[in-house]
């Protein structure tokens, strides 16, 4: 800390320390340490807040004191993002964790931002529930976390994306507004879908309190397959020979990298009787490929590719590409990374989103990354770069916005008009 | 009603050519409502544009003049969303009606907002993939206007719904400048401003272009119609249904009056029963035949006096005519009636229903059932006489009355048809002053001078720029007593 932070820090400590703990409680209030950096970024404060009225109240301190806050759930995606610009207070919603109503004859749940994914399926799962969605790291990763960054696995294939299945939302704007809505129906059109516009948002136009989720039963069995093909397109013929089947498959993964040739994973799920047609339909689209029965190693697939071996010079990108240009984008990630001297490894989803993972130099890893950007950028795709190492030069972490970046602007505007939440680590400088 | 300046008409004219301007008052008569025919005013001219070049240049001239339009599809909503406001200008876009590509590989159809929902499917059917929303008026109402409500359908609960299908938007903004939403791939960096235009009602801006997701056709479909003595045993096979972990393609039900007005309206041949369970199964063959079974055998412990499987494409067609005919049906048994959208959680469907028998009672007025019972989506149709006095009165209480059963039971004031001018009121009721202002401030972002189809949605008018009072918690939720939903 230099000594000008540290002035900042103590005359925080002095003057609205005193407030917030008035709010919160001495307990929940501490200085930041090394372990709140955010991207880079030094925090001051920590704040814990235990009621939703209580996050209203601190931010609206933190508005008119003109202190950035950084929402925080279980931080496994904090450094998702560009750095922020400032960032002052941290705003932990861990003790928002209470799971408020699973009314379970009803398909759906409200859940505290605060609460972890995998203690909310756990509850879910005893009344035979879930909420279809495979996050990343779901013992630590919150329901607003994972809402704000928008993260998906394979089962958005089946069920939809975060979008999909949120039917409500409670956030505290900046100035401690709390707003609610969308309801705790699944079928709803009154109002403004806002549960949708926070979805994603990455808490830049407020600090998601609540979520109201849809929830879909649990499978009653399951059958999955890992069926090996001999380079991209013919990986790609597969995938396609499935989406344009009547098979009814939950997810459809592919693993490409530059040492191995491509495995690509299916899941059914249903009736014993209903597997079974699945399997002998499956066997016969996949010939000649060869097809196995497949660990359970595939939930994982994303998370491995995540586990990093020299953190220092690696970089990991989500891809968003059309379905039909996957053998196409595996070759072009081929080529840039060769021509960088960049090792690479790719988890691509049958809807086009896609995992990529390279290692090499920090410099490299920033030119293969920018090539790639401008590459999918021209066929109406997309690249973030969501884990950056510390040496690489600087590269947005978003990427082109398009005309629509003005409204974004107009409408961080009125929700946030001196931008303090999450300042600077969205699109465009939001 | 002012009448348009004569230069500003000739400008417009320009525009869009002499086909594409209709400005006399015969004329105009047809645009002064939309489904919903209760409220009525007068365009002062209705504009036809036919590319999205027009439809800038229109809304360009509304926003130097400060002139108010609507945006209007096949003019088939129930919440009076396509309703005129006063001194302003409709514009249309039936004309704009094209497929622009069809893209199987990767499951996208590009369409003009004037397209017709069941012209999508319809274009893409032969490769056996389909539009998967379809509301009850889909054989005439467009995708703009699906857009705009966040269109539903019977077939919502395992599909989802407008919103779910809709990939990306071109949008002409209300100062005229054209912005992109979403795309043809997923998670465009930056907000998701298609999410949120879509069932914005026509008050964002208005869509020229929709990228769409089509659904390739499952193996095999099945419908099955069960008999019970009342709804509440069919809702009671409904929850068992759900519980047994089927996520089945439709669930309707219908009361017995709305059977007897399907009947006399299309012959469905339904059975003549106190609660009809209309339960559709779609997937792979073997999966559908074993889960039909299951379905079958908690329909009779449920009570169902007679359960009869569709056994042709013909009869499953007839079956679903029956049902996506009721409210029209209403006028066979009915001269007048008020269709609601209520929705609400499901478990609350036999204490809302016979909440909703007890008023009908008390009001002396009719109510048929028909609904949406998988997601809880009522539609109460509530049947009065207006040529007897004092019906039209009650009709229009009772119906009131039962939205606020549902938003009691911790539901919805509309499911699928929209809030438009019809339910701005209950809105109100439904969520806290610091929701709506917030959802002011989203609109005020896209519209600043409230241009698009202002006046709808929202109980009170608020200005962009006003400052809404800072947040003061309701003392009861304070006190943690009150939910705020």
């Amino acid at each position: 800390m230099d000594a000008a932070t540290k002035h900042e820090a103590s005359g925080l400590h002095s003057a609205l320390r005193y407030k917030f703990i008035a709010i919160v409680g001495n307990e929940n209030v501490r200085a930041a340490t090394a372990a709140d950096v955010v991207a880079g970024v030094q925090a001051k404060l920590v704040i814990e807040p235990g009621t939703e009225s209580e996050v209203s109240e601190i931010l609206r301190l933190s508005n008119a004191a003109g202190l950035a806050v950084i929402p925080r759930g279980g931080g496994t995606k904090i450094g998702w993002g560009n750095p922020p610009t400032r960032a002052d207070l941290i705003l932990s919603t861990v003790r928002l964790n209470e799971i408020i109503e699973h009314a379970w004859a009803d398909l759906t749940v409200s859940v505290g931002a605060g609460c972890t994914i995998q203690r909310l399926q756990e509850t879910l799962a005893q009344h035979g529930q879930r909420l279809a969605l495979d996050p990343l790291w779901p013992e630590k990763a919150t329901i607003g976390g994972v809402l704000s960054a928008n993260d998906s696995g394979a089962l958005r294939l089946r069920f939809g994306a975060l979008r999909d299945l949120i039917i409500g939302a409670t956030i505290a704007l900046a100035d401690g507004t709390l707003a609610s809505s969308g309801g705790k129906v699944v079928k709803n059109v009154a109002g403004y879908d806002l549960p949708k516009l926070v979805t994603g948002a990455l808490g830049t136009l407020g600090a998601i309190t609540r979520a109201v989720f849809r929830l879909h039963p649990l499978p009653r069995n399951t059958r999955s397959f890992s069926v090996a093909t001999a380079n991209a397109e013919e990986a790609l013929r597969f995938v396609l020979a499935v989406q344009d089947s009547k098979l009814a498959h939950t997810f459809l993964q592919s693993h490409f990298s530059d040492e191995s040739s491509p495995v690509s994973d299916i899941l059914f799920e249903g009736t014993e009787a209903g597997l079974e047609a699945q399997e002998v339909q499956l066997r016969s689209l996949a010939v000649p490929a060869k097809v196995l029965g497949s660990s359970t190693s595939t939930w994982t697939a994303r998370e491995e590719l995540w586990t990093l071996a020299d953190p220092q010079c690696a970089a990991i990108a989500k891809i968003s590409i059309l379905p039909a240009n996957l053998a196409r984008t595996i070759k072009l990630v081929e080529h840039i990374a060769s021509g960088q001297q960049v090792r690479w490894r790719a988890l691509a989803y049958a809807t086009g989103l896609g995992w990529l993972r390279f290692e090499g130099k920090p410099a490299a890893l920033r030119g293969t990354l920018q090539a790639l950007r401008g590459e999918l950028e021209g066929q109406q795709g997309s690249l973030a770069a969501l884990y950056r190492p510390e040496k690489m030069p600087a590269f947005d972490a978003w990427g082109s916005v398009g005309d629509a970046l003005p409204l974004m602007k107009a409408l961080k505007q009125q929700l946030d008009p001196k931008s303090m939440l999450n300042p600077g680590r969205f699109v465009g400088g939001i | 009603m002012n009448f348009m300046e004569a230069p500003i008409l000739e400008e417009l004219r320009v525009i869009v050519g002499d086909r594409g301007l209709i400005s006399s008052p015969e004329e105009l008569h047809t645009y002064e409502c939309d489904g919903l025919t209760y409220f009525r005013v007068m365009p002062r001219a209705v504009l036809l544009p036919n590319t999205t070049e027009q439809v800038q240049a229109i809304v360009r001239v509304c926003h130097r003049e400060r002139m108010p339009f609507v945006a209007r599809g096949s003019g088939t909503g129930l919440s009076g969303g396509a309703l005129p406001v006063e001194n302003g200008i409709v514009i249309s876009l039936a004309r704009m009606n094209r497929i622009l590509e069809v893209d199987f590989l990767n499951a996208r159809v590009v369409v003009e907002p004037g397209v017709i929902n069941l012209d999508v499917t319809g274009r893409v059917s032969p490769q056996d993939y389909f539009y998967a929303p379809d509301p009850s008026s889909q054989s005439i109402c467009s995708i703009g206007g699906n857009v705009a409500e966040n269109s539903g359908g019977a077939h919502c609960l395992k599909y989802g719904f407008t919103t779910t299908h809709v990939l990306g938007l071109e949008v002409v903004l209300p100062d005229g400048s054209l912005v992109h939403f979403g795309g043809k791939t997923l998670d465009a960096p930056g907000y998701d401003l298609a999410g949120v235009f879509v069932g914005s009602e026509g008050t964002l801006g208005i869509a020229t272009k929709v990228i769409l997701r089509i659904v390739k056709r499952p193996e095999c479909v099945r419908t099955l119609l069960a008999a019970f003595p009342s709804t509440n045993e069919a809702g009671a096979a409904v929850s068992d249904i759900i519980a047994a972990g089927m996520l089945p393609a439709a669930i309707e039900m219908m009361d017995n009056l709305s059977i007897q007005a399907a009947e006399a309206a299309v012959h469905a041949n339904y059975p003549n029963c106190g609660g009809l369970l209309l339960v559709e199964l779609d997937g792979p063959a073997a999966e559908v035949e074993a889960l039909m079974a299951n379905v079958k055998e908690i329909c009779r412990s449920n009570g169902a006096s007679e359960i009869r499987v569709a056994q042709s494409d013909a009869e499953r067609a007839l079956v679903w005519k029956g049902r996506k005919a009721a409210f029209a049906a209403m006028g066979r048994i009915s001269p007048n009636y008020i269709v609601q959208d209520g929705v609400i959680p499901r478990t609350a469907l036999p204490r809302v229903l016979s909440e909703i028998e007890r008023l009908s009672k008390e009001a002396g007025v009719r109510v048929a059932n028909v609904f949406h019972a998988g997601d809880g989506n009522l539609h109460p149709l509530v049947l009065y006489d207006r040529r007897i006095a004092g019906q039209e009165k009650a009709a229009e209480a009772l119906s009131a009355q039962i939205l606020e059963l549902c938003i009691a039971a911790g539901g919805s004031i509309t499911g699928e048809h929209g809030v438009g001018e019809d339910k701005k009121k209950a809105m109100a009721k439904m969520f806290a002053e610091p929701d709506l202002a917030t959802m002011q401030r989203v609109r005020c972002a896209f519209d600043p001078l409230q241009l698009s189809n202002p006046t709808k949605v929202f109980p009170t008018p608020r200005l962009c720029g006003e400052k809404p009072g800072e947040y003061v918690p309701h003392p009861s939720e304070s006190a943690g007593i009150a939910e705020r939903y």
